[in-house]
């Protein structure tokens, strides 16, 4: 038996976590901490994923994937999140489905000053657009919140970000 | 040179909706979701009225949740300027059931006729062949929108997007509901989907 805080697999769990939750379409930008679960999703013949320019493109195709009645699942990182404030406003005013799952840059030992601003104003950002926020600094924890965040998703209408701490997924090699 | 030629939106909107059978409509914000109520309130229309740039994208989460049903996302010039990534991420996609009208009138007509970039000389149908979209095309004239009509329900080789040269007036507003959750259960009710 794995313990919960074994690094190497969690990207494993939560590819599973999502299928147990229903979410068939994936959005993602490319994103080093998301890598392992984009390449998971892409391999699942049961998933369609979407690789888009612009993070907000994914808040627009989980509202159509909704309408159509498939639940989905965004991948981004924080400096996305900006991108997507507008945008926001669809799932909000429709009361549309929204799970996001943001792994931070621009804090635990971060090396590159520009990821700062959005780092650091990301959770922020996302309360103002009235999202519910949860956050997970180790993998059992984010195995949980996630499994949580998906709930409210899709069965209580909510829009739910994840943040994905760097601590959980480590220091950028430089 | 540019054709001058240019049709009436509404009439362009309501020929293309005519036998909509099993058509999914999503509308952009300002005058094409107008267009679209005032060529029949339906239950499978999703009618924008925020989110600029989401009207195509939308389309494509639906076409690719709906893969059995044609979809329609009919837009405006301003609308699809403001996500024209999203043309590429739908070229990448490559649903063969979603067809993009843009009712191009070369104008932000809502907010204040400032002329756009596709006023200015930009060829939406051209940046949409380039980002590899399997059929493209402007259309100018009432037969090439029955044309386009009779392909919405014929099978394609991928997405497609067609330039549809309107003029720039406004017209009187006919005003879909603005509740998007009701806009959404209605949607979704029509597909036989629950409500939470």
């Amino acid at each position: 038996m794995a313990s919960d805080n074994n690094e190497a697999e969690w990207p494993d769990r939560l590819h599973r976590v999502l299928k147990d939750a229903g979410v068939t379409r994936v959005s993602h930008v490319p994103d080093a901490g998301h890598a392992r679960l984009i390449a998971l999703c892409e391999n699942d013949p049961a998933m369609v994923t979407n690789v888009l320019t612009t993070e907000e493109e994914g808040i627009a195709i989980a509202a159509g994937a909704w309408l159509g009645g498939a639940a989905s699942v965004l991948l981004l990182q924080s400096s996305g999140v900006g991108n997507c404030i507008n945008m926001l406003s669809l799932p909000a005013i429709g009361r549309f489905p929204l799970l996001m799952l943001v792994t931070m840059r621009g804090e635990w030992a971060e090396f590159n000053p520009w990821q700062m601003p959005m780092g650091s104003a990301t959770q922020t950002t996302l309360e103002a657009m009235g999202l519910t926020v949860h956050r997970a600094d180790t993998p059992g924890d984010l195995i949980a919140t996630v499994e949580s965040a998906a709930a409210l998703a899709f069965r209580a209408d909510q829009q739910v970000a994840v943040l994905i701490s760097q601590r959980l997924l480590g220091k950028k090699t430089w | 040179m540019v054709s001058p030629a240019t049709l009436d939106r509404r009439q362009a909107v309501a020929a293309l909706m005519a036998e909509r059978g099993d058509l999914l409509v999503v509308a952009g914000l300002g005058s094409p979701a107008y267009d679209l109520h005032a060529a029949g309130d339906h239950d499978a229309n999703f009618y924008l009225w925020g989110a600029m740039g989401g009207a195509a994208l939308t389309g494509l989460g639906l076409a690719q949740a709906q893969p059995g049903r044609p979809v329609l996302v009919l837009t405006g010039d301003g609308e699809a300027l403001m996500g024209l990534g999203g043309l590429a991420t739908i070229a990448v996609a490559a649903p063969k059931n979603l067809t993009i009208a843009v009712l191009d009138n070369g104008h932000f007509g809502e907010t204040g006729m400032q002329k756009s970039h596709t006023g200015h000389g930009l060829d939406l149908a051209a940046v949409a062949a380039a980002c590899g979209l399997a059929e493209t095309g402007t259309i100018r004239d009432m037969a090439g929108i029955e044309t386009l009509r009779a392909s919405l329900h014929q099978p394609a080789a991928g997405p497609r997007l067609f330039v549809v040269k309107v003029e720039a007036r406004n017209l009187p507003r006919s005003l879909p509901a603005r509740d998007a959750v009701y806009l959404k259960n209605r949607f979704r009710g029509h597909l036989g989907l629950g409500v939470n």
